[in-house]
C-alpha cells in the first residue's frame, strides 16, 4: 500500500514537473539581470520597465487587448444566440446541420480557418474595396468566428440544465416572450456567458495562427509579436512578457472556472 | 352530471385532440367544467393528462378542437393572454428572485400601481402563511415552503382558472395530508375553479368535486368522487381507482330484480342488483371492492348474499386494518379487507384457516365494458 502510493506521488511531481517546470523557468528568468536569457545574473524587474518602454511591445498588447474584448464581447453574443436556438428552438428543420455549422470551428485545423478567411479578405477587398488594411478589424472576426462555438456550447448546456418551466411560468404569468427572455432567461444564463466571453477572451489572447494569417502590415498581436522575436534568439524581455501573458490567462482562466461552479451550485 | 345541465360550463372543451406525430396524446376529448368546481384528472403516466393541461394553459397548440373559457374561445390565445395560471409540477420558481419578487412578477406584468402590487402580495403571503419569508430566496426554502410559494403565485393574479400540475408530488406523506386540506381551503375561500392533474387516486377522491379518469388520451369516465370508486362505468375504472376483485362470467338471466351470472372463476353463480342488465348470453364481469367482502368460520345463512367457501393463504396486519388474500376452490385470488375493531393481541384468523366469504348483492358491480 505504502510502496504503492509512493509511486503513484513520484509520477505524479513527474508529470506535474513536466508540465509546470518550463513555465516556472520563463518566469524565474524573467527577473534575471543578466542580458543573456540563459545564463543568470542576479535579480532584476528591469525587464518589465523596459517592456512598458519599448512601443514594440505595448502596441501589440494594446491591439491583443483590443481584439481580445472586441472578439470575446462579439463571440458572447452570437454564441449565446446561436445556444439559445439550439437548446429552445426544438427539433427545426436542418437543425443538425445548424449545429454542425456552429462547432465546426472548434475542429477545423487553425491553418485551413486562417486560410479561408484571409482568401474571403482579399478577395472581398478586391470587390468592394473593403478592408482596406488588415488589422484590428479582420482578427476580431476572425477571432470571433472561432470562439463562438465555445459560447455557444456553454449557454446551449446551461439552458439544457435550467428547467424550461421558469420560461413558461414567467410567460403564464404574463410576460411575453421578448420580457421573458430579459426577465429570466438571460439573468439565469448571465454567469454561462460570463464564463464564455471570458474563455473567448483567452483564446483570443492566446492565438497565433489564425492572427498571422489574416493580419497584416503593422498589426502585430503579442503573440505574432513574441514569435517573430524568437526568431532573433530569445531575450530576456520575452520571458517577461509571457510571464505577463501567463499572469493574464490564467486569471481568466480560474474566474471562468470559479464561476462554472458556482453555476453548478445554483442548479442543484 | 345531470344535476348541473342548466347552469351553462364555465370551461368547455370540445373535441380537442393533440397528436405528436403518429402519437395521439389527447384523443377528441369533451369536458365541461362549472365554475368554483375542484375538478381532477386522474391517470397514469402518458395517458394524457399533463398534455391536456398544457393545452388549457396554452403551452400547447391543439391538433383540433376548441376550449371555451367563461364563454370565450381561447384555443389560440397565447398563455400570456389567458386569464389563467398554472402551478408547475418542479414549482417553476424563479430562483434570482426573493419570495416576494416571484409573487409579484404576475402583478408587475399587468403594470399595476405599486401600492397595489404591495398589499396584494402580502394578501398573498398571509393567505399561505409565508410572511415571515418575504425576502427569502428560493434556494434557502423547504419543499413545502416552495409549494406555497407556487401557488401564492399563481393565485395573485386572481385568475378564472388555476391549474395544477401534481401539485403535491414532491411532498413527503405527512405533508401532502396537511396540504391537500389546506389547499381545499384556499380553494373554498378564493371560489377559484382549480383544475388538478394527478397520478395519485387517493388525492383525486380526497380534493375534487369531480374526476375525470383518463388512459390512452381519453376520458374513461368522468364523475364525483363516490360515483368513479362505487359505481365505474367499465373494468379499466374498477382497477385503477382503489383495489377490486373481478369475477368474470356470462350473464344467465334476471330474477327478481337480480341479475344471475355465472363465473368459471369463483365456480358458482353470483347474484348482482342492476338497474339496466345486458341481454342475457354476454360477457360480464362481477366486481366487488375488499371492505364490501365479510369474512366468518361460520357459514352465513343468509341466502340472499353470495357466499364462497376459501383458504386463507395470507394475511397482513396494516394496524387499523387487516388484509386477507382468500384462495378459492377454483384456485382464484380474492382480496378482502377488514377493520381491526376489537384490541387484541391473538388473532382469531389464522394462515390456511378454512373460511367463508360473502356480500351483498347490494355491493357487486355489474361491468359489462
Amino acid at each position: 500500500m505504502k510502496a504503492n502510493s509512493r509511486f503513484i506521488i513520484s509520477m505524479l511531481s513527474f508529470g506535474y514537473a513536466f508540465l509546470y517546470i518550463p513555465l516556472i523557468s520563463v518566469v524565474i528568468y524573467s527577473f534575471n539581470d543578466s542580458r543573456l536569457a540563459t545564463v543568470w545574473g542576479g535579480f532584476s524587474t528591469r525587464w518589465y520597465g523596459e517592456l512598458l518602454r519599448n512601443e514594440q511591445v505595448t502596441s501589440a498588447l494594446f491591439l491583443s487587448l483590443k481584439v481580445g474584448i472586441s472578439a470575446a464581447t462579439l463571440a458572447t453574443l452570437f454564441g449565446t444566440m446561436a445556444g439559445m436556438a439550439l437548446a429552445r428552438f426544438g427539433r427545426f428543420r436542418s437543425r443538425n446541420l445548424f449545429t454542425g455549422l456552429v462547432m465546426s470551428p472548434m475542429v477545423m485545423p487553425e491553418v485551413i480557418t486562417g486560410l479561408a478567411l484571409l482568401l474571403l479578405f482579399v478577395s472581398l477587398q478586391q470587390l468592394t474595396g473593403w478592408p482596406g488594411q488588415r488589422g484590428f478589424g479582420t482578427i476580431t472576426i476572425a477571432h470571433t468566428t472561432f470562439s463562438m462555438a465555445y459560447v455557444a456550447i456553454i449557454v446551449q448546456s446551461r439552458l439544457a440544465a435550467m428547467d424550461e418551466s421558469l420560461e413558461e411560468a414567467a410567460m403564464d404569468l404574463g410576460g411575453r416572450p421578448f420580457r421573458v427572455m430579459i426577465d429570466i432567461t438571460l439573468p439565469l444564463i448571465a454567469p454561462a456567458m460570463l464564463a464564455g466571453w471570458l474563455l473567448a477572451f483567452t483564446l483570443s489572447l492566446d492565438d497565433l495562427v489564425l492572427a498571422s494569417f489574416v493580419s497584416g502590415p503593422g498589426g502585430s498581436t503579442l503573440p505574432m509579436l513574441i514569435f517573430s522575436k524568437v526568431k532573433l534568439g530569445v531575450t530576456p524581455d520575452i520571458n517577461a512578457l509571457a510571464t505577463v501573458i501567463m499572469l493574464f490567462v490564467s486569471v481568466g482562466v480560474v474566474v471562468a472556472w470559479r464561476i462554472g461552479l458556482r453555476m453548478q451550485r445554483t442548479n442543484d | 352530471m345531470t344535476d348541473q345541465k342548466d347552469t351553462p360550463a364555465f370551461i368547455e372543451v370540445r373535441s380537442l385532440s393533440k397528436h405528436f406525430g403518429d402519437f395521439v396524446a389527447v384523443d377528441s376529448v369533451n369536458l365541461q367544467i362549472n365554475k368554483g368546481e375542484l375538478f381532477s384528472i386522474l391517470g397514469g403516466s402518458g395517458c394524457g393528462k399533463t398534455t391536456l393541461l398544457r393545452m388549457l394553459a396554452g403551452f400547447e397548440v391543439p391538433t383540433s378542437g376548441q376550449i371555451f373559457l367563461d364563454g370565450v374561445d381561447v384555443t389560440n390565445q397565447p398563455p400570456y393572454e389567458r386569464p389563467v395560471n398554472m402551478m408547475f409540477q418542479s414549482y417553476a420558481i424563479f430562483p434570482h428572485m426573493s419570495v416576494e419578487k416571484n409573487i409579484a412578477y404576475g402583478l408587475q406584468k399587468d403594470r399595476l400601481p405599486k401600492s397595489e402590487i404591495d398589499e396584494r402580495v402580502q394578501d398573498m403571503l398571509r393567505l399561505v402563511q409565508m410572511e415571515s419569508f418575504a425576502s427569502r430566496k428560493p434556494g434557502q426554502l423547504s419543499g413545502g415552503q416552495r409549494q406555497r410559494v407556487a401557488l401564492a403565485r399563481a393565485l395573485v393574479k386572481n385568475p378564472k382558472v388555476l391549474l395544477l400540475d401534481e401539485p403535491l408530488a414532491a411532498l413527503d406523506k405527512k405533508l401532502r395530508e396537511h396540504t391537500q386540506f389546506e389547499l381545499m381551503n384556499i380553494q373554498d375561500k378564493l371560489g377559484i375553479t382549480f383544475i388538478v392533474v394527478t397520478h395519485d387516486q387517493e388525492e383525486a377522491m380526497i380534493l375534487s368535486t369531480r374526476i375525470a379518469v383518463m388512459e390512452n388520451g381519453r376520458f374513461e369516465q368522468i364523475g364525483r368522487p363516490k360515483e368513479v370508486y362505487e359505481f365505474p362505468k367499465n373494468r379499466f375504472v374498477a382497477d385503477f381507482i382503489g383495489t377490486i376483485n373481478m369475477f368474470e362470467g356470462v350473464l344467465q338471466g334476471v330474477r327478481n330484480g337480480k341479475v344471475i351470472v355465472a363465473s368459471d372463476e369463483c365456480g358458482s353463480s353470483l347474484n348482482v342488483i342492476c338497474d339496466d342488465p345486458p341481454t342475457p348470453g354476454s360477457d360480464v364481469c362481477v366486481a366487488v371492492r375488499p371492505e364490501k367482502i365479510y369474512i366468518s368460520q361460520n357459514r352465513p345463512d343468509n341466502s340472499e348474499d353470495t357466499c364462497l367457501p376459501g383458504i386463507i393463504e395470507d394475511l397482513g396486519y396494516f394496524g387499523n386494518i387487516s388484509l386477507y388474500r382468500i384462495r378459492l376452490e377454483t384456485g382464484k385470488i380474492v382480496q378482502v379487507s377488514a377493520q381491526n375493531r376489537q384490541r387484541t393481541i391473538d388473532r382469531t384468523l389464522e394462515w390456511d384457516d378454512e373460511i367463508f366469504i360473502s356480500w351483498r348483492p347490494r355491493s357487486a358491480v355489474l361491468l359489462t365494458k
